[in-house]
């Protein structure tokens, strides 16, 4: 049994090791050196500046700027997903009534789950490409074509400075609300049904049912979606670089830090300013991260 | 038939569906539905217009139904070069996660040995990590060896980089099969190697199911490595993404619209169908990350 235990140990371990060796850790450990040095172009050599970097991120116009959009993101796109998601899981699985003593989602419920999963498995540069047809400023764009019909004038989606990020908002919304009910889903029916049949004998209505008895005992797994959610709006990269104008524009009104990082890094070759945005990216999706899962942590319930 | 427990829950059932609640909820749900439908119909509906029609009113049928937006889109823009570069990164970058994956996950789930705490954690802290950070890094790493501009970096990277979900989830999953029966193998002198090709990866199937079809959706909805690893003068390898959303700004100077509606449909549709056929399974596949 103990034959050839180690040298197995070893031969098993050692591929997949140095790999993650050589293209994750060691990559991420030189970001953090590469973030104090002034490297810029291929050829330059790196010289040892402090942190001279973060001291101009300060002042960056444009670092300020993706911060806001980041806080924009993480405040309106989790929070409508969560609530669009809920409201259409709470449908699809409960609000059917009671058949056989169970909980029964409502007629076509399947269907519906299909469907709106469905942009989930596209990938986000695709569905930037989709929705540069979908957001065209003039009479062209679908949604303006059918505002069009009833007499509204088209809507600059994009090109509007105020309301850029909020179209852009609107496709991630559209594309994360199919995962976050099927996610929901599998926690309401998760939720024994005796909870909801003794709730129902005492007489609650679908909203008590909803608010008092749903979300309490969904906390948990809306704490996860709140994590995802959060981890995605600091990403948004193919989402700005494929479908905002100007790649972050109008007029830097979209752009969002690894945006930033990558046109500073491989437009303008600016490797050690590139790499200090990534360090702030990495502390702020920390402390994100920390925050919520302290801030809502609360007692679990166990059934 | 009153006395039929079925009966009265079956009356409210209906009553309920056919009240006011009942109708705003489909309508709701319905209008959802179109708001997801719609804007890829109109897509592939696109790509039977010509320049004409798609520069008119937005809201029509194209005239005619021929196919020669595709065939342009297929030939001309590379489409197919694109899709097929795409399978044949994504099969052996997905290939060899799993293998790697599973036998690191396997040996760190199973075995107890100095420093397997410490190797897990350096996996699953990957998990944590924006892959921004290690951006300009990575790129040089590839570079110096000599693998940029390649498929086969392409691949190792996705690999290297699916690494830390694929461990965390399938150790997590090893830990829960019984070990009577690779105990049971052992005795009777099956090797460690042989064990876990033998038994435990046949026993381990649904995860292994799983977490595979996690990793081809991620790796080949992948746009940002493409873009980085793939940047240099080698448009014959890029991949699918990243072709199209390279065609999307060259539609504009070649005034190539339909063949780019054309182009985005190929890159939508057999996503769309392997989706509708293992629906259930991508599903899951996808949440059971979220579901610890």
């Amino acid at each position: 049994m103990r034959h050839g235990r180690y040298p197995f140990i070893v031969g098993f371990l050692a591929a997949p090791v140095l790999l993650y060796v050589v293209f994750v850790v060691s990559p991420y450990i030189q970001a953090f050196y590469i973030a104090v040095t002034n490297w810029k172009g291929i050829s330059a050599n790196p010289q040892f500046i402090g942190l001279e970097n973060f001291s101009r991120l300060l002042d960056d116009e444009i670092f300020w700027a993706a911060v806001r959009h980041h806080g924009v993101l993480l405040l309106v796109m989790p929070l409508v997903t969560i609530v669009i998601a809920l409201f259409f899981s709470f449908l699809l699985n409960l609000s059917g009534g009671q058949r056989g003593g169970r909980m029964t989602g409502i007629w076509g419920s399947k269907v519906y789950r299909v469907i709106f999963f469905m942009p989930q498995v596209l990938a986000v540069a695709i569905v930037g490409v989709l929705f540069q047809a979908i957001y065209r400023p003039d009479g062209t764009g679908v949604i303006n074509g059918l505002l069009g019909k009833v007499g509204i004038e088209p809507v600059g989606w994009l090109i509007d400075p105020d309301i850029a990020l909020l179209a852009i908002i609107g496709v991630m919304v559209w594309q994360a609300v199919g995962f976050y009910v099927v996610l929901f889903s599998a926690g309401m029916s998760s939720i024994p049904k005796d909870v909801f049949e003794a709730a129902a004998l005492d007489g609650a209505g679908r909203f008590t049912l909803f608010f008092r008895i749903t979300i309490p005992l969904l906390w948990d797994t809306m704490q996860v979606a709140w994590v995802y959610l959060g981890i995605a709006a600091f990403d948004a990269f193919a989402l700005v670089q494929v479908l905002s104008v100007d790649r972050g524009g109008p007029d830097n009104a979209t752009t969002v830090l690894p945006m930033e990082i990558w046109r500073t890094a491989f437009n303008f070759s600016k490797f050690g300013y590139a790499s200090a945005m990534g360090v702030a990216l990495f502390f702020m999706t920390i402390t994100f991260a920390a925050l919520t899962l302290r801030v809502t942590r609360r007692e679990r319930i166990e059934f | 038939m009153a006395t039929d427990p079925a009966t009265p829950a079956h009356a409210r059932r209906s009553r309920s569906s056919l009240g006011p609640f009942g109708v705003l909820s489909h309508l709701a749900l319905l209008v959802w539905a179109i708001l997801i439908v719609g804007p890829i119909l109109w897509t592939f509906l696109a790509s039977f217009k010509t320049n004409a029609e798609i520069f008119g009113d937005a809201i029509t049928l194209p005239s005619s139904f021929g196919w020669e937006a595709w065939g342009r889109a297929w030939a001309k823009a590379h489409i197919g070069q694109y899709m097929l570069n795409t399978v044949f990164v994504v099969a052996c970058s997905t290939a060899g996660t799993m293998l790697l994956g599973s036998m690191a996950a396997y040996v760190l789930a199973r075995y107890s040995f100095p420093g397997n705490r410490a190797i897990y954690f350096l996996f699953v802290s990957g998990m944590t990590f924006p892959v921004f950070l290690a951006l300009v890094p990575l790129f040089f790493v590839v570079k110096n060896l000599g693998l940029i501009d390649t498929h086969l970096g392409v691949i190792l990277v996705y690999i290297a980089y699916s690494l830390p979900f694929t461990v965390f989830f399938l150790s997590a999953f090893f830990k829960t099969l019984p070990t009577s029966v690779a105990e049971a193998a052992m005795m009777d002198g099956c090797s460690h190697t042989r064990t876990f090709f033998q038994i435990m990866v046949p026993m381990a199937r649904p995860g292994l199911i799983s977490i595979t079809i996690f990793n081809i959706l991620g790796q080949w909805n992948q746009y940002l490595l493409p873009i980085v690893l793939l940047s240099g003068n080698v448009e014959d390898k890029w991949l699918i993404t990243q072709g199209v959303a390279n065609i999307s700004t060259s539609a504009g100077y070649e005034a190539d619209w339909p063949g780019l509606f054309a182009a985005l449909s190929m890159a939508i549709i057999p996503v769309m169908i392997v989706y509708i056929i293992f629906q259930r399974q991508i599903q899951s596949g996808l949440t059971s990350g979220a579901v610890k």
